[in-house]
């Protein structure tokens, strides 16, 4: 079970208030917590990844356990902390823009 | 009694403006998508109360949303856009080839027919068709093939198909113009292109009356008359007879022949309305006076239409898709602006008033005149 907070715009699109869980099969990495995500909320495909290249979208972040993890490997495993619940996955949109 | 629906798309959201066919006291709903860039929404002619609407931003990319209820409730269709095989380049600003990538949707063109069929213009410049209410998209491809994608570059607001005309009595026939590019007519439902541009003549680019490589903001055309074509171009306002195949300039009188926005009145087909803007380098109307003009002649005679418009003061620009008619009788003009006004006229242009004052700035402007 991986806890995962969206984003304000995120959150609306898929009709959720606060935190989403999702069940991960396999190793928790990026890859399987978005695919994951993908599966249980399809409104939220191409909106954080490219739908074609699979690649983070520019102004997309991920951050956990204090750390920005955007450019680490998306088939890195995830922090202990974020694989057992303690900590969530957090998809950030980057404060800019008007 | 008639109604009508004005669809505005803003960009901070979507808003619905509803009225009864006296046009005089207007509801809005709203905003729909707060927060999102609605480049454009509009609704199906086959089924008025199928509604799209091209939600967008930087952050999260593109979402298509259908409404099947008039705009009361909405769901989210199909966002998927790939380029058929190997994109391949077109030209960067600086000159340079710089692959193909989706950006976002400009407009969104349902079938007069079917409900089902709608087209999207999209940046980087490209024409999709769903035949399945938006979920699923399928690039026409032709367009991009025909052999000059490669050297279309992008104009100052990307490189956007943003119009699509539909020819009511040839199905076969559309029109689609691109910044800049120029405009593409096909016979085949989209299967093949060709530029017709002859005729234009833009003096920033290094041919200027070249095939291909005009920044056409926009083009208008009365469906009772589907061969003239009447087009504002970056500068210049211009008018073909012959479906695009040539191109004569109309600007007449105009104080500025520089600006956006274009449309035809809903009963008169050589009524057109255009919104002068200063210049390239200064997107706000002369003397900060924003004036409508109209041509009840075609083209060339125009005179300015100010009553209820700002006549001082006013630095608010009109963008391409942010005009439209209504078809009631008096025809009703309607038109948004970048300061966040939707102004409307009921007698064809005479008198104008604001509809609402304060929205986010207005992209798009579409109307729906209903039974």
């Amino acid at each position: 079970m991986i806890r995962v907070v969206l984003p304000a715009h995120l959150r609306t699109l898929a009709n959720v208030a606060g935190e989403v869980v999702v069940d991960v099969e396999g190793p928790a990495t990026q890859q399987a917590v978005l695919d994951a995500l993908e599966r249980r909320y399809p409104v939220l495909r191409g909106t954080i990844r490219d739908a074609a290249t699979q690649r983070r979208r520019a102004f997309v972040r991920f951050f956990a356990c204090e750390e920005d993890l955007s450019h680490e490997p998306s088939d890195a495993p995830l922090p202990d902390e974020v694989r057992t619940g303690k900590e969530p996955f957090v998809v950030v949109g980057a404060m800019a823009g008007g | 009694m008639s109604r009508v629906r004005v669809l505005v798309g803003t960009r901070k959201g979507a808003f619905i403006l509803t009225s009864d066919g006296g046009r005089r006291s207007w509801e809005v709903a709203g905003p729909l998508f707060g927060g999102w860039e609605i480049y454009h929404l509009k609704g199906s002619p086959a089924d008025p109360d199928r509604l799209f609407a091209s939600q967008s931003t930087g952050w999260f990319g593109q979402l298509v949303q259908r409404s099947d209820d008039g705009g009361a409730t909405w769901e989210p269709v199909g966002n998927d856009f790939r380029y058929e095989g190997v994109p391949g380049t077109h030209q960067w600003y600086d000159g340079t080839p710089h692959p193909w990538e989706f950006a976002r949707v400009w407009h969104l063109e349902p079938s007069l027919t079917d409900p089902d069929t709608l087209y999207a213009g999209v940046e980087d410049a490209a024409l999709f068709q769903s035949v399945d209410g938006g979920v699923t998209w399928r690039e026409l491809a032709g367009l991009r093939g025909h052999g000059s994608g490669p050297s279309w570059q992008p104009g100052a607001g990307g490189m956007c198909l943003h119009t699509i005309v539909l020819d009511p009595t040839r199905p076969e026939r559309m029109y689609v113009a691109i910044s800049a590019a120029g405009v593409f007519r096909t016979d085949d439902a989209g299967t093949t292109w060709q530029p017709v541009n002859r005729g234009l003549r833009s003096e920033g680019i290094p041919d200027p009356d070249a095939e291909v490589g005009h920044c056409v903001h926009r083009i208008a055309m009365h469906p009772s008359r589907p061969d003239v074509l009447f087009m504002q171009k970056h500068w210049d306002v211009m008018r073909s007879d012959d479906g695009g195949g040539t191109w004569h300039e109309i600007s007449g009188n105009l104080p500025t022949d520089f600006g956006f926005a274009i449309d035809v009145h809903a009963h008169e087909p050589d009524t057109v309305y255009v919104v002068p803007i200063t210049s390239d380098a200064e997107h706000f109307p002369p003397d900060g006076r924003l004036r409508v003009y109209r041509s009840r002649t075609g083209g060339h005679d125009w005179e300015p239409l100010t009553e209820g418009l700002p006549q001082r003061h006013c630095y608010v620009n009109v963008l391409r898709d942010a005009m439209s008619v209504d078809s009631l009788d008096p025809c009703g003009v309607y038109f948004g602006t970048t300061g966040g006004q939707v102004y409307a006229s009921a007698d064809g242009g005479d008198r104008w008033e604001p509809l609402v004052h304060d929205l986010p700035a207005v992209l798009s402007v579409e109307v729906q005149t209903l039974p």
